[in-house]
């Protein structure tokens, strides 16, 4: 009993049963629906696991949610809710595009210029909303959605522009191809390459088929340096007491208004950072009018959550939602099934981890449950 | 927010199957195993006849968008009942998804995939290289030099509009009619300048002036941008509105509602949507063309390395036959120029360029 | 003890389980009817548990309540009322735009024929109430505009109004002057004297032996003994409240005050209403002196110590410590110029609760050379010096240095407070409220801290609002009122009375307005 409870009241058991909850209810919408749930998970995890291919796609597919999910999860643990990781986002690839299609330079130069420039670009929107917070005490939550839309306009109106405007489509011209942070772009479709890989059947498939891109090692390297940075720095130290308690980090003479500012330049560095990577490592390489969000920062939200903040945990959770979405997508063609069952299952899976007091508080109940008996 | 409206969705639906389902488990059960049943029974009569399979990758608008996306899909399943052929979609929620929906589509093992509007035209390239015995085609876009298993799709939609402009400038009191577009582009200017030529023919026939007050909403799914602008244009003195916008639109013919006015319908008969206001609609039947061209396929008639070119006389566009709120003689005219047009006594012009030429050639 | 109907409350064998901990386990009452009745206990020995089951806030997990001899199950407060039970919370639950009369009968409301509010007949019936007891409130003034004292009288006419019988009465002197907490003795007495019982909740132990006839002692949720009051002395009620013998009064030497080191001059503050808190402010701490502050909550305290600490803005003056202007810097100015400060809220100013007890040990020392290594922390050090002054403060549990500080019990927590700030050596040590929410034997200990660092001659200025403290600790004893310094003695040239009154805004050497 006293383990069973100990096991509980691990966060990451608590994750574990949040998702096992989001798996069985979407199990139960497929069957009301009419669909096999249990075709519908093969599907789901072929699609996700069963080819090289698939597997690089989902790591494709999580790394700007790992970065975005990173932001949020970062400012979380400095106090600071940032539902602008979005805008924040687009920011950061109108930036990497505004560069990357002017300057064309050599690679060496131009992916750390492009780069810079996207990460820049998320700053700027970050640090707007610290700014306004530290000055007027105006909540990030309102600036940040505010901002959300701004950049969203802001990108069509970039798109529109005529020095960006590719004639005769809904996009810009895409950046310049010294900007790519693929793996051996150019080599890899040559005959050389081709020659060179084909022998080995697993990266045959994943080289030529996907755009295996630089990306998840800098997902990961931020994981890690975020994780240093909160937890071994002085600087960490000081936001994470203001995150935790403002009043007594500002009495013990930190200061907090410089703290908010920094926390939300970080933050929106890191979702500027995955805006430009998706804009130099994935086709198509530019950016497109949109008609509504692509959801990368709302997307690091449920990252985040599942994560418990934790950034190593946004690795594993990013993994996991980019392989949902991924593999949601095969579900739709072999079973019909609509994908906004797999948006179900993992709306079901964030509010449960969002629940995951009532885990350790089952835990507790357990535990007094033992007394009563001990009686 | 799409999460929550997922959420929302999933409530209605399983309200309405505990509804249906006798609210009984058992029942539900049974109701599921025949279904599976059916589903199976189906299969395996499909299989018998042909299996030949044919996917769809929509843009980021999904599958559900009340436009182009949705008539595609309505044409597949079409093509479905009619062959038996095995068909299915993909909805693409990102940019970025085009090149991995497409890619498992090939997997699947789809003999003919298509992609969803201009947006998909380099994704569907690079997949078409990838996968040389695969054949993909693609929804209003024509290449330069298309590749030997591509196949564009492309309509007139600029004689619709031509005879709904037409029919607008018989009908107008006001001697003002609007233009609502989404975002300006080819596929748009098609919409406009047509119409426009349309309003400048029955301009001229009738001996007097009509202006069109032309406006973009910059976004296909801004309904309420749409609403305002219509709204707007209703109270500067236009009677008629048509509009080219996606979802647009519907805020377009929510504000013919309001000012009891009347208003243009576009891509399907949009008249359901206000039976009191829609005039008449520029069809564009996207569902029709991905029918034939997907028979071609399945007959195996070589279908790629061109661009199908449809219009009025491939009867992919149009207008509906039901006319309520014009007269008899307006429909009939507007039919009379439809045959001069297919004759090609008259060529509605495709932009502005054109459209600058048709004027001049008025006068 | 047999049930009878002698007794206006009896409760038996009351068991309270919160999760695993036992917060009462099998505690007995036995309250006379027309008695007042304390009940003493340190903080968390289970009191106001005790009571909030008396008032069926909370369910007991075991245990029989008696009215009148008869039993009864008290399932939620409106049950309690009906039984006559009253009970007046340490915060006050008033809505402050409401006159007296409305906030007393709000969720009683008499109605005439037709629905209309009868607020003439329910002004008569407060009026009655409050001409049979001495209470003195008017029944038309608003909330806001009437003293702290008054309006715990409002919360008695509140539950007589209701046909209280029993009233429970919950730390009622904890916001009061002296004078007032005579006044509310005399009115438990009238109150008595008209047969009602009074169940008063309190650690102070001199109130006790003025107001009440029988007090029970609860401690660690465990029922220790019931005493006639007038037979045994202080000393005796605090052995039992703490289980082993104390020391009241505070072991010192008398101060060899040395030069100044910290210096407030014509000092003026405005509260978050753009209101003047302080007024005018003037006062000197000596090297080697304790200066206590003494004065109602309120009076510019909280501005005070903001002020000081550059939260907040001074308006005009100045405040010096060794000869430098500090006034209107930043927070770690102040601590940079050796000033350390024990907050009165150490939840919310003192401590980070989720973090480690060692992290909070060095919040105001990350940023030395000391405790960093090019721009990351130095956690072994952080370590090595919280073990060290967890052993030298004796701080529980042992080795409790890289758990959150959350999980330490608040007397522990306040030491956490006290050695963080005490181990910075500063010139100038400033305590706020330092024992506010311990318990004796922790209040034992902070004060001698205080002495001991007092005569290694820092210069300490201690501001509470609990006047014996003030009064024992201190060297120099200003009393704070409106603002401003009204008044300063050396220990020793002036009693509790004097004192209180000038708290209460009196002028000095008036007696007359004296009240007994």
């Amino acid at each position: 009993m006293k383990m069973l409870s100990k096991i509980l009241k691990k966060q990451i058991t608590s994750t574990i049963i949040a998702l096992l909850f989001g798996f069985l209810v979407a199990a139960i919408v497929l069957a009301i629906a009419g669909y096999n749930p249990g075709q519908a998970f093969g599907a789901l995890f072929k699609g996700m696991l069963s080819k090289p291919k698939y597997i690089s796609n989902v790591i494709i597919k999580a790394t700007p949610i790992i970065l975005t999910g990173l932001s949020v999860a970062f400012a979380f643990k400095t106090g600071l809710f940032n539902i602008g990781a979005e805008g924040q986002y687009v920011a950061g690839s109108i930036a990497a595009v505004l560069v990357g299609v002017k300057l064309n330079l050599p690679a060496v130069i131009q992916v750390p210029l492009v780069v810079l420039a996207g990460v820049l670009g998320g700053m700027v929107f970050g640090s707007v909303v610290g700014f306004l917070k530290a000055k007027f005490g105006i909540h990030e939550v309102i600036t940040s959605i505010m901002l959300n839309w701004i950049s969203l306009y802001l990108s069509n109106f970039i798109v529109s522009s005529q020095a960006y405007h590719l004639p005769n489509s809904t996009s810009t011209y895409p950046v310049n191809e010294s900007s790519y942070t693929m793996i051996l772009p150019k080599w890899k479709t040559s005959d050389a390459g081709m020659a060179a890989l084909k022998p080995n059947k697993w990266l045959y498939e994943m080289m030529l088929k996907t755009d295996v891109n630089v990306g998840i090692v800098i997902a990961i390297l931020m994981a890690v340096v975020i994780w240093v940075l909160l937890y071994r720095s002085n600087k960490g130290y000081e936001l994470r007491a203001v995150g935790f308690n403002r009043d007594a980090a500002e009495f013990a003479g930190i200061n907090v208004n410089r703290n908010i500012v920094q926390a939300m330049l970080i933050a929106g560095a890191l979702s500027g950072l995955a805006g430009a990577l998706s804009i130099t490592g994935i086709a198509p390489h530019k950016i497109s009018t949109l008609a509504a969000f692509e959801n990368y920062g709302f997307n690091g939200l449920s990252v985040a959550m599942i994560a418990g903040s934790s950034p190593i945990g946004c690795v594993f959770a990013g993994l996991l939602f980019g392989g949902l979405l991924y593999g949601g997508q095969s579900v739709q063609q072999e079973v019909g099934a609509p994908t906004e069952i797999i948006n179900i299952m993992i709306g079901t899976i964030v509010f449960f981890v969002a629940l995951t007091k009532v885990v350790p508080a089952l835990a507790e109940r357990l535990e007094k449950r033992g007394v009563g008996h001990a009686q | 927010m799409k999460k929550i409206v997922a959420l929302l969705l999933a409530s209605v639906m399983a309200v309405s199957a505990t509804a249906c389902s006798n609210s009984s488990t058992t029942s539900s059960a049974a109701s599921q195993a025949t279904s599976a049943a059916e589903s199976q029974a189906e299969a395996s009569s499909t299989a018998a006849k042909t299996d030949f399979k044919v996917a769809m990758v929509t843009d980021t608008g999904g599958v559900n968008d009340q436009s182009f996306n949705q008539s595609s899909w309505e044409g597949l399943q079409q093509f479905e009942k009619d062959t038996g052929a095995k068909v299915s979609y993909t909805e693409s929620k990102q940019e970025s998804d085009y090149a991995t929906n497409l890619d498992k589509a090939a997997d699947d093992g789809n003999k003919l995939i298509w992609g969803i509007g201009f947006a998909m035209a380099d994704a569907i390239t690079n997949a078409a290289k990838a996968n040389p015995d695969i054949n993909y085609a693609i929804i209003d876009n024509s290449y330069e030099n298309t590749p030997s298993n591509v196949t564009g799709v492309v309509f007139r939609a600029q004689e619709p509009s031509f005879l709904v402009g037409y029919i607008a400038g018989k009908t107008t009191k006001t001697n003002k009619v609007g233009f609502v577009g989404g975002i300006k582009g080819v596929v748009i200017d098609q919409f406009e300048f047509g119409y426009r030529a349309g309003v400048a023919y029955a301009a001229k026939e009738l001996g007097k002036t009509i202006t069109v007050d032309s406006q973009y909403a910059e976004s296909f799914s801004d309904s309420a941008k749409g609403k305002a602008i219509a709204s707007k244009m209703y109270s500067n003195g236009c009677d008629i509105v048509f509009h080219a916008a996606g979802n647009v639109g519907v805020g377009v013919i929510e504000a013919a509602k309001e000012a009891k006015k009347l208003v243009i319908g576009v891509d399907k008969d949009q008249s359901y949507l206000a039976p009191e206001n829609v005039l008449t609609s520029a069809m564009k039947l996207v569902n029709k063309a991905i029918e034939l061209v997907s028979k071609d396929a399945l007959e195996g008639k070589q279908i790629g390395g061109k661009t199908y070119d449809y219009g009025l006389t491939e009867d992919a566009v149009g207008i509906p036959e039901k006319h309520d709120l014009m007269s008899d003689e307006t429909y009939n005219a507007a039919i009379a120029l439809e045959q001069k047009i297919k004759d090609k006594t008259i060529t509605p012009p495709a932009n502005e360029q054109d459209f600058k030429t048709f004027e001049a050639s008025l006068k | 003890m047999e049930v009878s109907k002698e007794y206006a409350v009896q409760m038996h064998g009351i068991t309270k389980l919160f999760g695993t901990f036992r917060a009462l386990d099998n505690v007995n009452l036995d309250v006379k009817k027309g008695s007042i009745h304390a009940i003493l206990g340190e903080n968390g020995a289970g009191k106001s548990t005790l009571m909030n089951v008396l008032y069926g806030l909370y369910q007991a997990d075991a245990g029989e309540i008696y009215l009148n001899g008869e039993k009864v199950v008290i399932k939620n407060p409106n049950v309690a009322i009906e039984h006559g039970i009253g009970m007046v919370h340490q915060h006050f639950m008033l809505v402050d735009n409401f006159t007296v009369t409305q906030n007393i009968i709000l969720g009683t409301e008499v109605t005439s024929r037709f629905g209309v509010l009868d607020m003439k007949k329910a002004r008569e019936e407060i009026l009655n109430i409050v001409k049979k007891y001495g209470l003195e409130v008017d029944p038309d003034a608003k909330i806001e505009d009437i003293s702290v004292g008054m309006q715990q009288r409002v919360e008695i006419l509140k539950a007589l109004y209701r046909g209280a019988e029993i009233l429970i009465l919950d730390e009622p002197t904890a916001v009061l002057t002296p004078q007032e907490i005579e006044e509310l003795i005399s009115i438990m007495h009238s109150l008595i004297e008209d047969g009602k019982t009074i169940i008063i909740i309190t650690h102070k132990l001199k109130e006790i032996k003025a107001s009440s006839d029988v007090c029970t002692i609860i401690r660690r949720g465990q029922y220790i003994d019931t005493v006639p009051v007038a037979d045994v002395d202080e000393e005796e009620l605090a052995t039992k409240m703490v289980g082993h013998a104390v020391k009241l009064v505070v072991d010192k030497t008398p101060a060899k005050p040395g030069d100044v080191v910290f210096e407030i001059d014509h000092l003026t503050v405005k509260d978050d209403r753009g209101l003047e808190a302080v007024k005018d402010l003037s006062l000197k701490v000596r090297k080697g002196e304790i200066v206590g502050i003494a004065g109602v909550d309120g009076n510019g305290q909280k501005e005070l110590v903001e002020a000081i600490t550059c939260l907040t803005r001074s308006e005009s003056g100045t405040i010096k410590i060794n000869g430098t202007e500090i006034q209107n810097t930043t927070p770690r100015n102040v601590i940079e110029h050796k000033v350390s400060t024990i907050h009165e809220d150490r939840q919310r100013r003192g401590l980070v609760l989720p973090f480690t007890v060692a992290e909070n040990m060095v919040i105001e020392k990350y940023r030395t050379p000391e405790f960093k290594r090019h721009g990351m922390q130095n956690r072994e050090k952080a370590q090595e010096y919280t073990k060290k002054l967890i052993q030298d403060y004796d701080i529980r549990p042992a080795g409790c240095e890289n758990q959150p500080v959350r999980g330490l019990s608040g007397g522990n927590q306040q030491k956490v407070i006290i050695a963080r700030e005490v181990s910075n050596d500063p010139d100038l040590l400033i305590a706020v409220q330092p024992t506010r929410g311990l318990d004796v034997g922790a209040i034992e200990y902070v004060h001698k801290t205080l002495v001991r660092e007092r005569d290694a001659g820092k210069a300490i200025l201690l501001i509470s609002l609990e006047l014996d403290e003030v009064m024992n600790v201190s060297d120099t004893i200003d009393v704070i009122y409106d603002g401003t310094i009204v008044a300063e003695y050396k220990q020793g040239e002036v009693d509790e009375n004097t004192i209180g009154l000038l708290m209460a805004g009196g002028k000095q050497n008036e007696n007359a307005v004296q009240n007994t």
